[in-house]
């Protein structure tokens, strides 16, 4: 396992493991996160048994300051993405110890 | 959307394939996924996000039922930050700019 997993690594695994064509991985991979895009651009959450929920939380508009000039200016509201890993990976990550290396 | 949605849609787009490779392929991405989470290895998906784990060092909680402090030890939790196109993709607030030139 590389230490940054990328489409590019994701299409060589349904390459090798499942025979896809490297054209059918590709499209596949790009297609797998196009469609959870696409939910979430509807206002769907995300689920996915056994890795997480991707969420959208509405946000208010909220008082800012310009660093830079220190001017008061407002934050309009804005509707963001949250990824709540599932019971199963939290469970998993939390296994490891502080500073292990890459496996 | 759910997982068995997902992969609906996805069968339906790849109408070549079969649909219990479609199935297996959702299955192996999520496994990857997880398993590069696991070994605190970054998952990077271009316009997307990424996933990293952050690490929540050890603190003093609180048995909620006795009160008494009990040491909470130190734990690594996954993180997902959103990429530029979702996050404007995804705020119905926000007219999409337009593409940057880079």
């Amino acid at each position: 396992m590389t230490a940054q997993l990328t489409k590019a690594e994701l299409a060589d695994i349904l390459f090798e493991r499942i025979g896809f064509s490297k054209r059918e991985a590709k499209e596949l991979v790009d297609a797998f996160f196009v469609e959870i895009e696409a939910a979430l651009e509807r206002g769907e959450t995300v689920k996915l048994s056994g890795f997480g929920n991707f969420e959208l939380r509405d946000k208010p508009q909220r008082p800012g300051r310009n660093p830079k000039t220190g001017e008061e200016v407002p934050i309009p509201p804005r509707r963001v993405v949250t990824f709540h890993a599932s019971q199963k990976l939290k469970h998993a990550v939390e296994q490891l110890t502080h500073g292990e290396e890459v496996r | 959307m759910t997982r068995s949605e997902l992969i609906e849609r996805l069968a339906a787009r790849f109408s070549q394939l079969p649909p219990k490779d479609v199935e297996i392929a959702v299955k192996m991405i999520l496994q990857a996924m997880s398993e590069t989470l696991v070994a605190n290895g970054r998952i990077e998906i271009r316009g997307f996000g990424s996933f990293t784990l952050t690490y929540r060092p050890p603190r003093m909680g609180r048995n909620p039922k006795t009160g008494l402090p009990v040491p909470v030890p130190g734990k690594y939790v996954p993180h997902f930050k959103a990429g530029k196109e979702l996050r404007e993709r995804v705020d119905r607030h926000k007219e999409p700019e337009p593409a940057a030139v880079c």
